[in-house]
């Protein structure tokens, strides 16, 4: 398991693959984080969805994390991608041969695999998070935000708190895109069918079919991210979401476990 | 005999078709197995399933002693390389062996001296994407050789390869098999095959037609005399001689070839000249793999 680990960290440490998502990553926050600032006082919203986030919220403690856990759902689908493609492309490069002669034991594969996938979304999260604090910061000069309470106690619980959430989301998110990766043997099916079902069908439905957020896991992880809202608990996404994906991941696994290497 | 490979009535059925057929063969510590077939006769399902990446239907066999249902206990001493070489595009030659030795608990080291054993030494830092067929078999050969294996499956290994490449390839089995490792290798260069392998399996339509000894199976062939006549008009009147003294005939390229021991070829001279006819050549021949594989697969 530790070996298959170590082996997917080389595909992973790859200059074009790591700096790619990092740009992607930046570029995702970086605009999130300059919308949520830049239009702090324009009437049609700042936040997601048309939400509107005063100055007064982003000048209280918890405002250094918001854009962060903003662009957790952006995020989730950069991780979702890469799971996906990493664990398809096995298939369609015909690799999985090559794995498996090595490692028989499908099992090690998949989880050294996903132990691996855990440790690159971590750095995308760590990434994330320090573009949007230290962006967070000039925007709030720029704008003439107070950013005395965002180096108070409080303000670094709730930083830990976002990380963590944010983190579980993002995580979330990856092994959603590795269920599908496996279940469809092919990169370009399994990121498509993701990000249309995230990003389209769970996001449409969610606005015009009233509590439908509720069971969707792609809304349960961004609720995740958020810590929790007024309509749904923290501990209520957390474990529906991840209950999901247990589920998902249990059954895609057995049918790892059994299915012929044919190609 | 201590046998490397021993399968015994192994199956594989896709839905109603049956890709390998109650297979029953062995293949000899040490020696060199040429694994032979037309397409679709169910070579690569059968090292899949040696393999443990298919999970055969009926049947069973051992790998180095090992069952072949606990692939985990003989394929950390077995290199493989399975219908052609396979790996990650974006990644250098060294890197892709490095992802197999890390994988399979190889020393990592290992990596540069078989990039150099298989002509790659200098192209090790080049993407995968950019290598030629003909290298990304080399590299593929490499990987198989990553865990200094005891057994070596290879599937069409000289794939793409140029003449020169063809003959490396060759001279490194042989070095292999000295040093003690067994290879059991598919190719559809028979010719090659007939130079390397001292043992031969032979399948068609998933069933396996021969298994033994390669000089047994050239040896149960009937050889055939050549004989070419000095003017081709003559052709078919040297044909209908041959046929007259019992012995079956064929015409191919401006010769007449005829089933026959070597000393027929004696009767036929004399045959002929009585007829007036002058051969130009007359050569008695062993028929060669080619032949025999056509002959019997009815390619």
């Amino acid at each position: 398991m530790f070996k298959v680990y170590k082996a997917e960290l080389v595909k992973l440490k790859r200059a074009s693959l790591s700096l790619s998502t990092l740009a992607s990553v930046l570029f995702i926050t970086g605009l999130s984080t300059s919308l949520l600032f830049l239009l702090v006082d324009s009437p049609e919203g700042n936040g997601r969805e048309g939400v509107r986030i005063t100055r007064e919220t982003l000048e209280l403690a918890t405002g250094l994390s918001l854009s962060f856990s903003n662009a957790a759902g952006l995020l989730g689908i950069v991780a979702l991608c890469i799971f996906a493609a990493q664990t398809a492309q096995e298939y369609t490069y015909g690799t999985l041969r090559n794995l498996l002669v090595r490692q028989p034991s499908r099992m090690k594969v998949l989880i050294g695999k996903l132990m691996a996938m855990k440790l690159f979304a971590l750095v995308i999260v760590i990434s994330a998070g320090l573009f949007t604090f230290a962006l967070s910061y000039l925007f709030a000069g720029v704008k003439d935000i107070s950013t005395q309470s965002w180096g108070s106690t409080d303000a670094r619980i709730d930083i830990a708190r976002t990380f963590i959430n944010v983190t579980i989301a993002t995580i979330g998110y990856g092994i959603f895109g590795m269920i599908l990766g496996l279940l469809f043997r092919s990169p370009v099916t399994a990121i498509s069918i993701g990000v249309i079902w995230n990003l389209i069908i769970e996001g449409l439905l969610s606005i015009f079919v009233t509590d439908l957020a509720r069971y969707f896991p792609g809304q349960l992880l961004s609720t995740v991210a958020l810590g929790g809202t007024e309509e749904i608990s923290y501990q209520y996404s957390l474990f529906t979401s991840y209950g999901f994906l247990l589920v998902s991941m249990i059954i895609v696994a057995i049918l790892f476990k059994r299915r012929d290497v044919a190609n | 005999m201590k046998t490397a490979i021993d399968v015994r009535d192994l199956s594989k059925k896709y839905g109603d078709r049956l890709a390998v057929s109650h297979a029953n063969f062995s293949v000899p510590m040490r020696s060199i197995c040429g694994f032979v077939g037309p397409n679709g006769a169910g070579k690569t399902t059968t090292i899949r399933m040696l393999l443990g990446l298919i999970t055969p239907t009926t049947g069973d066999g051992h790998v180095l002693g090992e069952e072949i249902s606990e692939p985990e206990n003989y394929l950390p001493r077995v290199g493989a390389m399975i219908e052609g070489p396979a790996f990650y595009p974006a990644l250098t030659g060294k890197q892709n062996l490095m992802v197999l030795a890390k994988i399979g608990g190889f020393d990592t080291d290992l990596v540069q001296g078989l990039l150099e054993k298989v002509g790659l030494g200098d192209r090790g830092d080049s993407k995968y994407k950019t290598y030629s067929l003909g290298m990304k078999q080399r590299l593929g050969i490499a990987a198989a050789l990553l865990p200094n294996p005891k057994l070596l499956i290879l599937d069409e290994p000289t794939n793409g390869l140029d003449p020169a490449g063809i003959q490396e390839v060759r001279a490194l089995l042989r070095q292999l098999a000295d040093d003690g490792a067994t290879i059991f290798v598919s190719s559809h260069l028979l010719s090659e095959l007939e130079m390397i392998c001292d043992h031969l399996v032979m399948l068609r339509e998933g069933k396996v037609i021969f298994a033994g000894k390669t000089t047994q199976l050239l040896a149960a062939q009937q050889p055939v005399v050549i004989a070419r006549p000095e003017n081709s008009k003559d052709l078919s009147k040297l044909a209908e001689i041959a046929k007259s003294l019992g012995h079956e005939t064929n015409i191919l390229d401006d010769a007449v070839h005829v089933k026959g021991e070597k000393n027929f070829a004696a009767e036929l001279n004399k045959a002929a000249f009585a007829a007036g006819i002058t051969l130009s050549s007359l050569a008695p021949v062993q028929a060669s793999l080619e032949e025999t594989f056509f002959e019997m697969t009815g390619e």
